[in-house]
């Protein structure tokens, strides 16, 4: 490709993108950073920034006030399990939306969407309620139900983009071949969309391991995942900042390096109808 | 065996009435051309009897038995796509194999069955291949492999070549014929190309807005087209009409008269005409002339013909290959 940029244009851009970057990244260093402080230190004005006496005793004292490791399974449990179940959902109703099309699947597709723009506030009572009646507050099951029900229009809108780029002649010549429903999604569109699938569940399961609202509202103890457990740091005591700033590290640990790792996918994935 | 009936077939598309009704008779072991300009319902035909489309009304027969309310799979019947459509993410074997894991048959009969196709198709070597590692031609022929193995009661081809360069679509268009006189199972495939209609079939159907034109055997429609639509769409080049004092001597309003019926001479003839452009093809000549009040005209005349720009001719068609229609379009028997 031709790059038609000036070098002045070019690196004023970089200038600007790296600032951008790191206005995103600073509050995470930031946390990090004061995650290894005293509390004495973490609130001192002005704040230092490497020279301090770097400390482990808050993850000490985190880890023995609270039990990590349960929240961190609930957070998998919770993303992992609602990101699956709305694979199910998302990969049926995508497949319906992309290969048989109607004169309403647009305004359907934007219709679900639209709920996304819904404050999830406006159902809290409503579901709040339903939960307690159906005994589900608390529960990892009530929390995947949820979770996935969000995050379901997501799900439906870049698996719809993937399948629109397959060929229609492909999953034909498969029913011709004598492929029944599932099989001619099981074998045939579900290995040509893996790039696709792939993204879509990355990023589900980023959006559930991150999502606060309802995980705080309707878990206590057994189902709470470590969105929770940040928040049990940031209010009964007042505010210890390097200990919660501790606990937020943990929290969002293993979520960043599975970013990390996988942001080229992502990328990828989220940008697929945009470019191409 | 494969004999294939359609009766009253309809396809509308919400209002756009795209095959009014169709009515055809497709014996067994025959090799059946759908042809027709673009647009026509070749395709959608094609793909009523496949099963890939709903029929609106109508009955689709294979063997007696209706089967217009069938999936696909049921119908026995294999199909070769335009575009191959080929499973990318499958080696060629499992590409040939996929129609014959899901009918569940044994390690061993696909082994065979997949061997044998490729040895037939010429492909042995490429097995393990992907399809994006093989060539246009290739493809084409892993498609039919895909199709073949499943041993249908006909194939199904809509347009197979279309996509393939001309000196390809000439080897694979006698490959297919050749694997319809060794299988001789029932083809039915679908071509604008009126060639490969002409050279490869034992009976041609010639569509024009979702309706039968014509059916017969490639000669039948030459000589005896049925109407001005399939003696202008079949042959190449074109057939010329002409009205006027011509037609009127001949009872008729309009006669058709093609190309190659056409005696040239510099001294005398029926129609005096002036050479606008003369094609020099060696075995032949095409000479596209105005004739003096009728207006162009193709000429083919066979050998090397020193014609060029501005000299006057004289065309004189031959009487009984003249081919005379009413007002409707409609041919009228020879005079
Ligand atoms: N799914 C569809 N919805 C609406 N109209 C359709 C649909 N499929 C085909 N048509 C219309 O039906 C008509 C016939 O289409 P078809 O594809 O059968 O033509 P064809 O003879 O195969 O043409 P070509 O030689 O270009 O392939 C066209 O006017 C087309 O626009
Ligand atoms: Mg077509």
């Amino acid at each position: 490709m031709e790059n038609k940029q000036t070098p002045l244009g070019y690196v004023s851009f970089s200038v600007f993108a790296w600032i951008v970057g790191l206005l995103i990244f600073f509050p995470i260093f930031w946390m990090v950073l004061t995650s290894f402080k005293t509390e004495l230190e973490a609130v001192s004005i002005p704040p230092s920034f490497i020279s301090f006496d770097w400390t482990l005793e808050n993850y000490v004292e985190v880890q023995e006030r609270s039990n990590y490791f349960k929240f961190a399974m609930n957070s998998v449990i919770l993303a992992v399990g609602s990101t699956l179940v709305g694979l199910v959902f998302a990969v049926t109703c995508a497949w319906a939306m992309a290969f048989n099309p109607t004169k309403r699947t647009k305004d359907a597709l934007l219709w679900m969407l639209s709920t996304k723009m819904m404050p999830p506030v406006g159902v809290l009572v409503p579901i709040y309620l339903l939960f307690r009646d159906w005994g589900l507050l608390d529960t990892r099951f009530g929390l995947i139900m949820v979770l996935f029900l969000m995050n379901l229009p997501i799900m439906v809108w870049m698996l719809y983009t993937y399948f629109k780029e397959i060929p229609t002649d492909i999953l034909e010549a498969a029913r011709m071949d004598g492929a029944t429903l599932p099989k001619e999604i099981i074998f045939v569109l579900l290995p040509m969309a893996v790039p696709g699938i792939a993204s879509t569940m990355l990023l589900n399961i980023i959006l559930a391991w991150n999502e606060a609202f309802w995980t705080l509202n309707l878990t206590t103890s057994d189902a709470a995942p470590l969105t929770a457990f940040i928040a049990s740091y940031s209010s009964p005591e007042g505010l210890f900042w390097a200990k919660l700033s501790a606990a937020s590290t943990l929290a969002v640990a293993p979520i960043l390096v599975i970013g990390w790792f996988s942001q080229k996918q992502l990328v990828r994935g989220l940008t697929f109808g945009a470019v191409k | 065996m494969g004999a294939i009936r359609l009766e009253k077939v309809k396809k509308t598309f919400g209002t756009l009435d795209v095959i009014p009704g169709v009515d055809l008779d497709i014996n067994d072991g025959e090799f059946v051309v759908f042809v027709g300009p673009s647009g026509c319902g070749k395709s959608t035909l094609l793909r009523l009897i496949a099963g890939l489309e709903d029929v609106t009304d109508g009955k689709i027969l294979i063997n007696g038995t209706d089967v217009a309310n069938e999936a696909p799979a049921k119908r026995g019947l294999s199909m070769v796509f335009q575009s191959y459509a080929l499973y990318p993410h499958m080696t060629v074997y499992n590409n040939i194999a996929f129609g014959l894991k899901m009918a569940g048959e044994s390690k061993e009969v696909i082994e065979e069955k997949v061997q044998s196709a490729a040895k037939i198709l010429n492909l042995t070597d490429y097995l393990e291949r992907r399809p994006s590692a093989l060539s246009g031609g290739q493809r084409q022929r892993v498609a039919i492999g895909r199709a073949i193995v499943r041993n249908p009661a006909a194939f199904l081809f809509d347009e197979p070549l279309s996509n393939l360069d001309a000196a390809l679509r000439v080897n694979m268009r006698l490959e297919i014929t050749g694997l319809h006189q060794e299988l001789k199972t029932t083809m039915i495939y679908v071509t604008h190309d009126q060639v490969e209609a002409m050279t490869m079939a034992d009976k041609i159907v010639v569509l024009q807005a979702g309706r039968v034109e014509q059916v017969g055997k490639p000669m039948e429609l030459y000589n005896n087209p049925a109407n001005k639509f399939v003696a202008g769409f079949i042959g190449s080049p074109k057939m010329n009409f002409l009205g006027g004092e011509l037609a009127q001597k001949r009872d008729c309003h309009e006669i058709g008269i093609r190309p190659e019926h056409i005696a040239v001479s510099t001294e005398s003839g029926e129609i005096p005409a002036t050479v606008k452009i003369a094609e020099h093809l060696g075995a032949e000549t095409y000479l596209h002339v105005e004739a003096d009040g009728l207006g162009p005209m193709t000429v083919r005349a066979t050998g090397e013909i020193p014609l060029g720009e501005h000299d006057k001719i004289f065309l004189t068609p031959e009487q009984d290959r003249i081919h005379r229609f009413d007002a409707h379009g409609l041919a009228l028997g020879n005079s």
